[in-house]
C-alpha cells in the first residue's frame, strides 16, 4: 500500500522512501486485469541492499555504493554541491542554461502534469513518481543553496529541505526513474519541463561526479568512443557482421545485396544503431535491399562511431554527447557524403538532427535527414514497388518520442504504413500525444539488479495496455500480429516487454521495425522476408 | 498628506512592476544560445501544427523554404492565455479554480485600463455616467460590469485555491508558506476592494477620479481633487498598489515568462545555418571554459568546450 511522502522525506534516512506493490500498479486490460495476472515484481537482492544505494523505492538503477566512512558521505555532498553551483553558470551548462532556469524558477505546482506521465500512471499514482517530485526536491535545493543562499525567508518562500547524503543518492536514483519522454512538458501550462529537469539532474551527477548509469557511460559512450560502437563492435567486425547479413538478405531476397562502406563522394552515409546489427540484424539488412534496389548512392561508414549512430550523452552528459556527435559529423565530412541519413533509431535521430544542431559548426555542419522520409519519398516516387496484400496482418505503430514528439517526424512512417499495411490501426493516444514505450532515456538497455522488472511492470505499462487495446478485437493467438517500431531502443524494450508478458506465446504478437515491412510486400524481392518468431 | 502618500505609493509600485519585468525579461533574453529543444507541436508550423509536424518532415528539407506562421501561434497562444485551455483539457477540476482566478486578473488589468480612459475622459470635460453621452455612458457602463467582474471571480478563485492549498494534501505537501501568503494577499485584497467599492465607490467615480490625479501628477482640476478616496477606498488603493509590485517579484511573473517558454523552448524550431546568427553564438559559446570535475572530463576552468569535445576520451577517463 502507498503511502503519502512529502517534499522533505526524501533527506529523512528511512529504509525506503516508498515501497512498489503490484496491488497497487493500474490494471492492465483484459486477460492481464487481475495482478496474478502479470509476474510477480522481483525484490532486490539482500546482497544488492547491502551494497548499494537501494532506499528510495524497490529498484536500483544506478548503482551507487553505500558510503563507508563520514568522510565519504561528505564527499559526495560536497560533489553535489560543487555541480549544482556549476550547472547554473553559462560557461558549463550554456547549452541548457535557459531552459533549466525557467523550469526552475516558474512551477505553480498546479499538477497538471501528473497524469501525462505513464510512470506515475501505471505506479497507481505512487507520490516520488510524480514529475514534479523530483523537480521540486531538486527545485529547493537549487533555491537554498545556489540562488538564496542564507537569505532571510527563502525557507518560508521556497519550501524545506535537507541535504545529505540520503537526499543525493536518493535524488541520483530519482533522476532514473524518468524516460525524459517530455509528455508531461507538453501539458504544463506554464511551459515547466519535467522531463529537463531529471535530464539536468543526471547531467550534473555525470559532470561533476562521474555518477551515471554504468550501461549508458562505461559500456556506452565510453566504449563507443574506444572502439566504434557502445555494441564493441570494432570496424573490422562490424564489415564483417554486414557482409553476412548481405548474404543472408540476398537468400532471402533472391536480390545480388553488397553494402557499400566508404565510398568517398555517396550521396547518402547511412548510420544505424549497431544494436541492429546485432539483435535484429535483418533491419540493415532491408535497408541495404531498398537502398539498392531503389538506385540510391550510398555508403556506411567504418569510421569510429560512423557505424553506429547511438549517443546515449543525450541522456545524462553533454560532454560525452559533444564527443560522439562529432565523430558522426567527421566521419560524414571525411567521406564527403551530401547528407547523413538515420536509421531507425529514435534517440540518434534526436541526437544528430536537433540536439547537436547547435554544436556542429562550419563545415561539419553536414544535414541530417530522417530514413521515415526518405523512405516514404521512395515509395511515393515508385522507386519501390510494393504489393500490400503480402502485409495482410494486423499492423500497430508506436510512435518513439524522440521522432515524434522531440522532432515532429510524425506523417511520413505513417503514410508509408497506410499504403504498405491494409489492416493497419493507431494506438490511442499516438503522434505526438504517444506514451513512451517505458524504454526511453537508455532504460532499454539497463537490466542491471531487478530494474528490468521495474521497466516492464512500470515504466512499460501503458505500453503494454495500448497494444493490448489496439489488438483488442484480435487477441486470438492464431492472429499474427505486428507492433511497428522504427527505433532500435523502443524495439529492445517491446522485447522486453513482449517476452515479460508472454504476449507472443498467448496471443501471437510480435514487433519489428518499418523496413522489415516495407521489404516483405517488395514486388522485386521473393516473398515471406518477416520471419514470425520470438526475437 | 494621506493623498500624495498614496499616489507616491502607487507610483513606486508602478514602477517597481516595471522595472521588475524589464530585468527579468533582459536577464533571460541574456542567457546565452542553448541547444535546440523544441517540443511538438509547434505552433507555427505551417500546415503540420494541427497533428504536430515539422520541416524535417520534408526530404532535403535544408533546401526548401520554412513556413512560419503567426495565425498558427496565435491560435495556440490566445485561447491558452485567456482561457486555460491546456488546464481546462488536462486538469479540469484545477481549471475550476484557476481559470476564475486568472480570468479575474485579466479583467482588472481590463479595469485599470478603463479607468485610465475614464481618467483622461474626465480630465478632457467628458462626463462618465449613465448619461453622459455614448462615450461617457459606454465607459461607465463597461467600467461598472468588468470592475465587478474582475474582482468577484478574481476573489472566488483566489478562495478556492487557497482552499485547495490548505485541505487537499496533494496540493498541501507542495504549498509553501509563501504561496499560501501570495494566495492570502489576493483574497485580502480583493475582498477589501470589493467591500469599498461596493461601499465607498459603487460607480468606480473615486477611482476614476483617482488615476486622473495620477496621470496628472495631482495637478488635476479642483473637482476632481474633491472627489478624493476615503478612508476605505484608500486602503484598497494602497494594498493594490502593494500587490502590483509584489507579483513579479514572485513566480507569478510566469504571467509574462510563459512567452520565453514557448518561443525560445518549446517552439525555438530555427535551425542552425553555415554563417548564420546562430552558428556565431555557439561558436563563442563553445569557447566558454569548462570546470566540470569529474574524471572524463577534468575541466579545470582554462579548457574550453571545444577541448572537451575533441579530447582523447581513454586518456581522459585515466586508462
Ligand atoms: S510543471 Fe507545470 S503542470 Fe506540472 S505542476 Fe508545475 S506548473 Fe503545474
Ligand atoms: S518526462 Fe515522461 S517519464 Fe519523465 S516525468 Fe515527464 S512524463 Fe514522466
Amino acid at each position: 500500500m502507498k503511502k503519502r511522502v512529502k517534499i522533505e522525506d526524501i533527506s529523512r534516512r528511512s529504509s525506503q522512501l516508498s515501497t512498489l506493490a503490484k496491488e497497487d500498479f493500474k490494471p492492465l486490460p483484459p486477460p492481464f486485469d487481475k495482478p496474478e495476472a502479470t509476474p510477480d515484481f522481483a525484490p532486490l537482492s539482500p546482497a544488492a541492499r547491502e551494497k548499494y544505494e537501494g532506499s528510495l523505492d524497490d529498484t536500483i538503477a544506478v548503482s551507487i555504493p553505500k558510503p563507508k566512512s563520514k568522510e565519504e558521505e561528505e564527499r559526495l555532498v560536497a560533489g553535489f554541491l560543487s555541480g549544482l553551483e556549476k550547472l547554473f553558470t553559462k560557461e558549463n551548462n550554456w547549452t541548457f542554461l535557459q531552459p533549466l532556469l525557467l523550469s526552475m524558477e516558474h512551477c505553480a505546482t498546479c499538477h497538471t502534469c501528473s497524469e501525462a506521465c505513464h510512470i506515475y500512471e501505471a505506479s497507481g499514482h505512487n507520490p516520488i513518481y510524480r514529475p514534479a517530485y523530483r523537480s521540486e526536491v531538486f527545485r529547493r535545493l537549487y533555491k537554498k543553496y545556489v540562488k538564496s543562499k542564507g537569505k532571510l525567508l527563502q525557507a518560508w518562500r521556497d519550501g524545506e529541505i535537507e541535504l545529505n547524503w540520503t537526499t543525493v543518492a536518493r535524488l541520483a536514483e530519482l533522476a532514473y526513474r524518468c524516460n525524459l519522454c517530455r509528455r508531461c512538458a507538453q501539458t504544463c501550462p506554464i511551459g515547466v519541463d519535467n522531463g529537463l529537469i531529471a535530464h539536468e539532474i543526471r547531467k550534473l551527477f555525470s559532470q561533476e561526479l562521474g555518477i551515471a548509469a554504468r550501461e549508458l557511460h562505461d559500456n556506452g559512450s565510453v566504449l563507443q568512443l574506444k572502439v566504434g560502437s557502445s555494441t564493441g563492435m570494432n570496424s573490422l567486425v562490424v564489415k564483417d557482421n554486414i557482409q553476412f547479413i548481405d548474404e543472408e538478405v540476398s537468400e532471402k531476397t533472391g536480390l545480388s545485396i553488397q553494402t557499400p562502406w566508404d565510398k568517398a563522394g555517396a550521396d547518402i552515409l547511412l548510420i544505424h544503431n549497431a544494436g541492429e546489427i546485432m539483435a535484429w540484424p535483418m533491419n540493415p539488412g532491408a535497408f541495404a535491399v531498398i537502398f539498392e534496389v531503389a538506385g540510391l548512392s550510398w555508403t556506411m561508414s567504418s569510421e569510429i562511431a560512423g557505424y553506429d549512430s547511438i549517443n546515449y550523452g543525450l541522456w545524462y552528459d553533454d560532454a560525452q554527447f559533444a564527443r560522439v556527435a562529432l565523430k558522426h559529423a567527421q566521419a560524414a565530412k571525411k567521406l564527403g557524403v551530401k547528407k547523413i541519413v538515420l536509421g531507425e533509431c529514435g534517440h540518434a535521430h534526436k541526437a544528430l538532427t536537433v540536439i547537436a544542431d547547435r554544436v556542429l559548426t562550419g563545415d561539419l555542419n553536414i544535414p541530417r535527414e530522417s530514413s521515415m522520409v526518405l523512405l516514404e519519398s521512395l515509395i511515393a516516387s515508385g522507386r519501390i514497388k510494393v504489393d500490400p496484400s503480402r502485409n495482410d496482418f494486423p499492423v500497430t505503430l508506436h510512435d518513439p518520442c524522440n521522432l515524434v514528439r522531440l522532432m515532429g517526424v510524425v506523417e511520413p512512417q505513417r503514410r508509408v504504413l497506410r499504403r504498405i499495411a491494409p489492416r493497419f490501426r493507431e494506438m490511442e493516444p499516438h503522434g505526438v500525444h504517444n506514451y513512451c514505450c517505458g524504454g526511453g532515456s537508455g532504460f532499454a538497455i539497463m537490466s542491471g539488479h531487478n530494474f528490468a522488472d521495474w521497466r516492464c511492470q512500470i515504466a512499460g505499462r501503458k505500453k503494454v495496455e495500448q497494444i493490448l487495446n489496439a489488438f483488442k478485437d484480435e487477441l486470438d493467438p492464431s492472429i499474427q500480429k505486428y507492433v511497428c517500431a522504427p527505433c532500435s531502443n523502443c524495439k529492445g524494450q517491446l522485447r522486453d516487454l513482449i517476452a515479460y508478458y508472454d504476449l507472443w506465446e498467448k496471443h501471437s504478437i510480435m514487433y519489428d521495425g518499418l523496413v522489415e515491412l516495407i521489404v516483405n510486400c517488395m514486388t522485386d524481392v521473393k516473398p515471406g522476408f518477416i520471419e514470425w518468431e520470438q526475437h | 498628506m494621506l493623498d500624495s502618500t498614496l499616489l507616491g505609493l502607487t507610483y513606486v509600485s508602478a514602477g517597481i512592476f516595471v522595472a521588475a519585468v524589464a530585468a527579468r525579461a533582459v536577464k533571460i533574453a541574456r542567457l546565452p544560445v542553448h541547444l535546440r529543444w523544441e517540443l511538438y507541436p509547434v505552433a507555427h508550423e505551417k500546415g503540420r501544427a494541427s497533428y504536430g509536424g515539422s520541416y524535417l518532415e520534408e526530404v532535403d528539407w535544408w533546401t526548401k523554404p520554412r513556413h512560419a506562421s503567426l495565425i498558427g501561434e496565435l491560435k495556440v497562444m490566445i485561447p491558452e492565455i485567456l482561457l486555460l485551455a491546456g488546464v481546462w483539457e488536462h486538469n479540469r477540476k484545477h481549471w475550476l479554480r484557476s481559470f476564475p482566478f486568472h480570468f479575474g486578473l485579466y479583467l482588472l488589468a481590463g479595469l485599470v485600463g478603463l479607468l485610465l480612459v475614464g481618467g483622461l475622459f474626465t480630465l478632457a470635460g467628458l462626463r462618465i455616467s449613465a448619461e453622459g453621452g455614448l462615450l461617457g455612458a459606454a465607459v461607465y457602463h463597461l467600467t461598472y460590469l468588468v470592475g465587478y467582474a474582475g474582482l468577484g471571480l478574481g476573489l472566488l478563485g483566489a478562495a478556492a485555491l487557497l482552499a485547495t492549498r490548505t485541505f487537499d494534501p496533494n496540493y498541501r505537501e507542495y504549498t509553501k508558506k509563501g504561496d499560501y501568503f501570495n494566495l492570502a494577499f489576493f483574497v485580502a485584497t480583493l475582498v477589501v476592494a470589493l467591500v469599498a467599492q461596493a461601499l465607498a465607490d459603487p460607480h468606480f467615480a473615486v477611482a476614476r477620479a483617482y488615476f486622473a490625479r495620477l496621470l496628472t501628477f495631482n495637478s488635476s482640476p479642483a473637482d476632481v481633487r474633491l472627489a478624493s478616496p476615503g478612508l476605505l477606498s484608500g486602503l484598497e488603493i494602497a494594498m493594490a498598489s502593494l500587490l502590483v509590485a509584489y507579483i513579479p517579484l514572485t513566480h507569478m511573473s510566469h504571467f509574462f515568462t510563459k512567452w520565453f517558454m514557448y518561443h525560445d523552448i518549446r517552439w525555438n524550431d530555427e535551425p542552425n545555418l553555415v554563417g548564420g546568427k546562430i552558428e556565431q553564438e555557439v561558436a563563442q559559446a563553445l569557447h566558454y571554459p569548462v570546470s566540470w570535475s569529474a574524471p572524463h572530463i577534468r575541466g579545470d576552468g582554462t579548457k574550453t568546450w571545444v577541448d572537451v569535445a575533441t579530447a582523447d576520451v581513454n586518456r581522459e577517463e585515466g586508462k
